[in-house]
């Protein structure tokens, strides 16, 4: 029952936060210097007095800017998000062939960076002072600070001419196109340059975390009287000491997903993958002001659905959450 | 007799130590983060990288913008770190370019503390309605993934130089607003902060003079590494193309000369890793302020 409203007023709530992105994005619009109507006569390459009238009843810029925004609303609500100019499709079209890549891209890389930054934290927390602990912190260190696109060309460096073992390029082999399990692997096999690229930011920052999260946990009480009951070493770090090492992990995740959106951006361009990263760079260079608004509203529509599944993993792992809050 | 001879080593004692709790907090602080490892080594750095940049042309007196050789020339002991794909000298661009990148990021960092503390300080300290409303803010502006906001403020307001350091300022200012809430609504109630509510101190006098200095430390912490953000920032959306075009830093170099990195990798290796050296020495900077404000870490990292 509780569950049920807090879930609906979570709804809500998200529902009033992407409202107010799309006035965001009508008011970003109509305060950047330039009239869009000369931009889209600009980009057909001039267009006489009569043409700019007409563009200019077409898309209402005749009327009210409140009358506007009404229909915008309204046009976005029933999946009109504009037509791209330059791609020559609707908007919405261009971003639903878009999007799985990035999410697959997005949650190879998450995964990449929980799993084996949780696992490389918990490891050098059993001998915070050992040479393993110290090789994890420094490499953490250089994950960090090292710019995402920097890396990504790197690895594109060594992989595209000195070690030529992993395809550094777009999303699956167009000379010879595989089929069925075939073409998973072929899939798997371009997305991990791209995703070690992407992960090694978050790893970095997961093993820090989860380093110093176990290390307190392992000195806490609980730990203690679990060693005391004669437990195995394996359960009391892998069930006792590691829940606690999870939570603030997984809130710094759910910080995050924006800087995971923004950061496939990044490696997509550089990786050539065949996400809405390359759609904003092309958006970008062509001013394509429709699909860049509508890439920045799926962004954030993603980033609130991922609190949302944050919220609820919190739920399983910690059931003091669960009781009520 | 005995007991003399022992009095007299004892009072010396006594005095020095006097002497040493007398010295301030900030110069513990100092004296402490002196003793961090990693703190000295990114004050190090960043020190060298900024006298790099600042006097690097004495040494080294090559225009960024000239054309000094042909394209994609590797490096030698004309252009020591090589030419790009016009042929202008990249050591040059990295001596150049590091004051706009340094500049941006200091200056972004410093507009994404204002507005972060700003925020964070009146949501805390004032409590129910304010901090509803600032919080509401605040969570609007976190479901919006920073880099491409900035990207598409770039795009919509042109790329100068300005408007890049106010669109990174804008976005990401969230997590110093959470952090100095959390602190404000931590120090709010505790009694040195009521004993000076108490004596008639009012919200201003409390909030900058009685309230920010207490919840400083952290907030010193977040802006270190509020630097490195705008710096990796500033790369990206000169990565992206979104560079300003007037202005040589070392992102832009990035973008310019990405698509050539299989034939030229110098052009492109050399800035990323001057950023990357940048972006490590304030998060160094950082660690070593963290070990010297706190405590409770000290002994853990």
């Amino acid at each position: 029952m509780t569950f049920a409203i807090q879930f609906l007023r979570r709804t809500a709530n998200a529902v009033m936060l992407l409202l107010a992105v799309l006035v965001l994005n009508f008011c970003l619009i109509h305060l950047a210097p330039g009239d869009p109507v000369q931009v889209i006569a600009g980009e057909m390459g001039g267009a006489s007095p009569e043409v700019v009238a007409a563009l200019r009843v077409k898309y209402g810029l005749d009327h009210s800017l409140l009358e506007q925004l009404l229909s915008y609303l309204g046009k976005v609500v029933t999946g009109d998000f504009g037509y791209s100019y330059y791609f020559n499709e609707p908007v919405l079209q261009l971003i639903g062939q878009r999007l799985p890549a990035t999410l697959y891209l997005a949650a190879a890389s998450l995964i990449i960076a929980v799993l084996i930054g949780t696992l490389l934290g918990v490891i050098s927390a059993r001998r915070p002072n050992g040479l393993f602990s110290h090789t994890v912190t420094i490499f953490s260190l250089i994950g960090y600070a090292a710019p995402i696109f920097w890396t990504g060309l790197m690895l594109l460096l060594l992989f595209g001419s000195v070690w030529p073992i992993l395809p550094v390029a777009g999303m699956a082999d167009v000379v010879n196109p595989k089929s069925g399990l075939a073409y998973v692997a072929d899939v798997a096999r371009h997305l991990v340059l791209p995703s070690v690229t992407l992960g090694v930011v978050f790893l970095a920052q997961y093993s820090r975390l989860a380093r110093v999260n176990m290390i307190d946990a392992l000195s806490a009480d609980y730990v203690r009287t679990a060693r005391a009951k004669g437990l195995p070493e394996y359960v009391v770090i892998g069930k006792h000491a590691l829940r606690n090492t999870l939570i603030p992990i997984v809130t710094v995740v759910g910080l995050q997903f924006g800087n995971l959106f923004a950061g496939a951006v990044l490696v997509e361009t550089v990786f050539s993958w065949p996400g809405l990263g390359r759609l904003v760079f092309d958006s970008i260079l062509r001013r394509d002001y429709p699909t860049l608004m509508a890439v920045l509203f799926f962004s954030a529509m993603m980033v609130m659905i991922a609190n949302i599944l944050t919220d609820m993993v919190y739920r399983w792992i910690d059931p003091r959450i669960r009781g009520g809050r | 007799m005995t007991t003399l001879e022992t009095s007299a080593p004892l009072t010396s004692e006594a005095t020095l130590l006097p002497a040493w709790s007398a010295a301030s907090p900030g110069r513990i602080a100092f004296r402490q983060y002196l003793r961090s490892p990693s703190g000295v080594i990114g004050a190090v750095l960043l020190i060298m990288l900024v006298f790099g940049t600042l006097f690097g042309p004495l040494l080294y007196p090559v225009d960024p913008v000239d054309i000094v050789g042909g394209p994609f020339s590797p490096p030698d002991a004309e252009a020591w770190l090589g030419t790009d794909y016009l042929g202008r000298d990249v050591l040059a661009g990295l001596i150049y370019g590091g004051r706009a990148t340094l500049t941006v990021g200091a200056v972004a960092a410093l507009i994404t503390v204002i507005i972060g503390v700003t925020v964070g300080a009146f949501s805390g300290y004032f409590g129910g309605a304010v901090d509803t409303a600032l919080v509401k803010i605040t969570e609007f502006f976190q479901i919006l993934p920073p880099l491409l906001f900035a990207m598409v403020l770039v795009t919509l307001f042109g790329p100068k130089l300005t408007t890049i350091t106010l669109a990174i300022g804008a976005v990401s200012w969230t997590s110093a607003a959470r952090l100095t809430r959390a602190e404000f609504m931590r120090l709010r109630n505790l009694d040195f902060i009521k004993a000076s509510r108490a004596a008639g101190a009012g919200d201003g006098h409390l909030i900058l003079r009685v309230v920010l200095p207490n919840a400083l430390p952290p907030i010193i912490v977040s802006a270190t590494l509020a630097i490195g953000v705008a710096i990796l920032f500033e790369g990206g959306l000169s990565f992206l193309g979104l560079g300003d075009p007037n202005v040589v830093s070392w992102g832009r170099m990035l973008g310019q000369n990405r698509n050539y990195v299989l034939d030229a990798w110098w052009a492109v290796t050399f800035p990323g890793a001057a950023m990357f050296l940048a972006v490590l020495a304030v998060s160094l900077i950082g660690d070593g302020i963290n070990d010297a404000v706190n405590p409770r870490l000290r002994r853990r990292t």
